[in-house]
């Protein structure tokens, strides 16, 4: 009973301090070795260590990536179901569906993030030069199929089928003096109410009618037959100040999009044309 | 070593210098049948507590076509909880936290009040070793004939009794894993499938981890588990106070110990008889005259075992008795103290268990079945329509808790003469705007709002999205903002 007080030591001493011996119990040294053995047959089985130029692959063969793959090919598959009906109808036709929509839609969302927001913006909000896709201003129409077209083949891109359309020099090519471009720029800012000089708007509507008129309209509300912006809204692909029109004018700038048929497959097209079009200001 | 005026004895540590290995084989603790008050309780306890874990997933509660019918149950794939009248959604997974608060609080208080109850009574791993405990007497016989039979050479009726033991053994564990996977689907289903071969191998994995780790904890680690592996004993100083009910010897009054003939008086001695009883019957095979220590489990298996012995030599009962450190020393001197439950410790616990036990109950009672939340978008924040107008675009996602697919109509406040309109839905008559939404599902829509220019607050005007159940008329708002362009 006696000897139940008295706690062992392990024996040493230094400098006059002894330590308590309090055993641990012998399974927890057992479990300890057992865990060692495991994870030597863990390195047996599974890829483990580097080596000078690789790594020790494992006896079952197993790798992350290969599992990737598998998962990667199995996603593919599971879309299959819904790009197969995708396939099987026209644009429109997609539009038309509200299951297919809503799948075309998020499909197309995270194809426009990587194809299409490095030139029109996060959100098809655009830029200077690039149009704005999340508006109801259409430089070639709006219409889900019209967006498709557009994005098959581009604007005046490589494509034989791209959509093409040449604004006139007029100042570069000498068809205007500089007078003549400066009244037609203030006729055309009068058209989104924007102009502080009558008369020589009055002036601009002249010249606006025998040089403009065939191509952005009668009233400047635009062509999409030749993507002839509107000039009567508020809206400006390359600016709206006085000195941006007439720049535009003078030595236009003809923006050019690529054609996606051929980098993205038909089904992609579809679904980020139908993404495009439910931004808001699908027509 | 006793010394009466200083209270109860302390084991002094004297340092030895013995060889001894720094790795200890383990001492079978062979715990020897008691009966009293303590061990019935303990039974009772057990009996309540298994019969709620096995029993509970085959309780049923109606929810209606389609839903599930069991009162208890996780559902993993659908991401559900249910608990009978309350389902709970993935973000309410607060409930889950509020509960484990309380669950927290109640052990506090419980160990405040009366020390290791939790341990001793209620413990899955005590009652789960009781139980195989249990199973080992009656197939192997008490602690003698056990003792005797380990001891015993290989003998074909040792083996015999040593196989069935292990094979109830594993019946019983498998019942539990078996158990465990029934709160996980649907019960009568799964059960069908586990014993025709067809459920997945997740329920078989699951059933055989738990097989494994009830038959290697309850039958083989026992003790070894409360000493060694759970964190709760080495904090229980932390638990209790001077005032806490704890498993106690009385060593004022039962020291200095020894046997005793017959006729011998108590003059001079302690009542300690020197049995042995209580270190026999302790299922982790402490001696409670040493004083409180890890081990000791707070099972109280050795009071019902003196308490026995007192009766049968003529002595007064509670030698070792439920008292506290407090009223111990009080009466080691002679004097008598109350009990002090009620104090600062104990009563913050209570408060506390009751402030979190309301706030989890009225956030239950005023849980809508219809939420609304509004995303802005932010690329772009605005766009200017070709009209002059200028638009925002909203993501809105709804929640419907109904189980029934519900209509909502939708406005918008905050914008004179602002149009609101959502992307596939056809507009009424009046310009409402009704949505549909599954039942117990999320429904997400795109909805547009213009406005004209100086109608806008400047960069960003305050806009309240509003959203009716039409059937019941329930209703529920989000703020959100529109942007514009600087002026």
């Amino acid at each position: 009973m006696a000897e139940q007080n008295k706690t062992p030591t392990t024996g040493h001493e230094w400098d006059g301090i002894t330590e308590l011996n309090t055993p641990l119990p012998k399974w927890w040294l057992y479990v300890f070795w057992a865990t060692i053995l495991w994870a030597i047959g863990y390195w047996v089985v599974y890829p483990a260590w580097p080596s000078l130029s690789g790594y020790t692959k494992g006896v079952i063969g197993y790798s992350s990536r290969a599992d990737y793959a598998g998962e990667a090919a199995a996603a593919a598959q599971a879309r299959r179901v819904w790009t197969d009906r995708i396939d099987a109808l026209s644009v429109d036709a997609v539009v038309a569906d509200s299951e297919l929509l809503q799948y075309a839609a998020a499909g197309g969302r995270s194809a426009f993030a990587e194809n299409c927001a490095p030139c029109h913006g996060a959100g098809g909000q655009g830029a200077p030069g690039y149009p704005i896709l999340a508006d109801d201003d259409w430089l070639w129409g709006g219409t889900a199929a019209d967006i498709y077209q557009t994005v098959q083949y581009g604007v005046r891109s490589d494509h034989g089928s791209a959509r093409l359309s040449e604004m006139p020099k007029f100042g570069a090519d000498g068809l205007l003096d500089e007078a003549a471009i400066a009244d037609a720029a203030e006729y055309v800012l009068s058209l989104s109410n924007r102009s502080e000089d009558a008369a020589a708007a009055g002036r601009g509507q002249t010249i606006y009618a025998e040089n403009c008129a065939a191509c952005h309209g009668e009233a400047g509300r635009g062509m999409k037959e030749v993507g002839a912006p509107s000039l009567a809204d508020d809206i400006w692909l390359y600016g709206g100040e006085r000195s941006d029109i007439v720049a535009q004018i003078t030595n236009p700038r003809q923006g050019v999009m690529p054609a996606w048929s051929g980098r993205l497959g038909d089904t992609g097209i579809k679904m980020v044309s139908i993404y495009v079009h439910s931004l808001g200001g699908g027509q | 070593m006793t010394d009466t005026a200083a209270g109860p004895p302390r084991a002094a540590v004297v340092a030895v210098e013995r060889a001894e290995p720094l790795y200890a084989s383990h001492d079978k603790v062979y715990p020897q049948r008691v009966a009293g008050r303590f061990r019935q309780i303990k039974w009772a306890a057990l009996v309540v507590l298994l019969g709620l874990y096995y029993l509970a997933p085959w309780l049923r509660w109606d929810r209606g076509a389609g839903a599930p019918d069991q009162a208890l149950l996780i559902d993993m794939p659908g991401r559900r909880a249910y608990f009978f009248w309350i389902e709970i959604w993935p973000q309410e997974v607060y409930y889950l936290t509020g509960l484990l608060i309380l669950a927290a609080f109640g052990l506090f208080l419980a160990t405040a009040l009366a020390g290791r109850v939790w341990c001793g009574f209620t413990c899955p791993q005590t009652v789960w070793t009781d139980l195989f405990m249990l199973v080992e007497r009656l197939i192997e016989g008490d602690r003698n004939q056990r003792l005797r039979l380990d001891s015993a050479g290989f003998s074909l009726a040792k083996a015999a009794r040593k196989l069935t033991k292990h094979v109830v053994w594993v019946a019983i564990a498998a019942a539990t894993g078996g158990a465990w996977i029934l709160y996980f689907a649907d019960a009568p289903t799964v059960l069908a499938e586990i014993f025709t071969g067809r459920a997945s191998a997740t329920v078989y994995g699951f059933i055989g981890l738990f097989t494994a780790t009830t038959y290697l904890l309850a039958g083989w680690a026992r003790e070894q588990v409360c000493i060694y592996m759970c964190p709760w004993p080495r904090f229980q100083a932390a638990m209790f106070d001077e005032h806490s009910l704890l498993v106690t010897y009385e060593a004022w009054r039962g020291e200095p110990r020894g046997h005793r003939k017959a006729g011998q008086s108590y003059d001079d001695r302690g009542h300690c008889v020197d049995c042995g009883l209580c270190v026999r019957v302790c299922p982790t095979g402490v001696d409670i005259r040493l004083g409180q220590q890890l081990a000791c489990i707070g099972c109280a298996l050795c009071v019902d075992a003196c308490n026995g012995i007192m009766a049968k030599v003529g002595l007064p009962g509670g030698l070792i008795a439920y008292d506290s450190l407090a009223r111990q020393t009080a009466r080691s001197r002679g004097q008598s103290v109350r009990y002090r439950l009620l104090r600062g410790r104990t009563i913050a616990y209570a408060v506390l268990l009751v402030v979190v036990g309301a706030v989890m109950l009225s956030a239950l009672a005023t849980r809508s079945t219809l939420d609304l939340n509004v995303l802005p978008d932010r690329a772009p924040l605005f766009v200017r329509l070709s009209d002059g107008g200028i638009r925002n675009a909203y993501t809105l996602k709804i929640i419907n808790k109904n189980r029934e697919r519900q209509h909502y109509r939708l406005t918008a406040d905050g914008i004179a003469g602002a149009g609101l309109s959502v992307l596939g839905v056809e507009a009424g008559a009046d310009g409402a705007i009704e949505l549909t939404v599954e039942g117990d599902s999320v429904g997400t829509f795109r909805a547009f709002l213009r406005a004209e220019r100086k109608a806008l607050a400047g960069e960003s005007t305050p806009v309240t999205m509003a959203l009716t159940e039409i059937d019941s008329g329930q209703s529920t708002q989000h703020e959100t903002f529109f942007s514009g362009p600087k002026h």
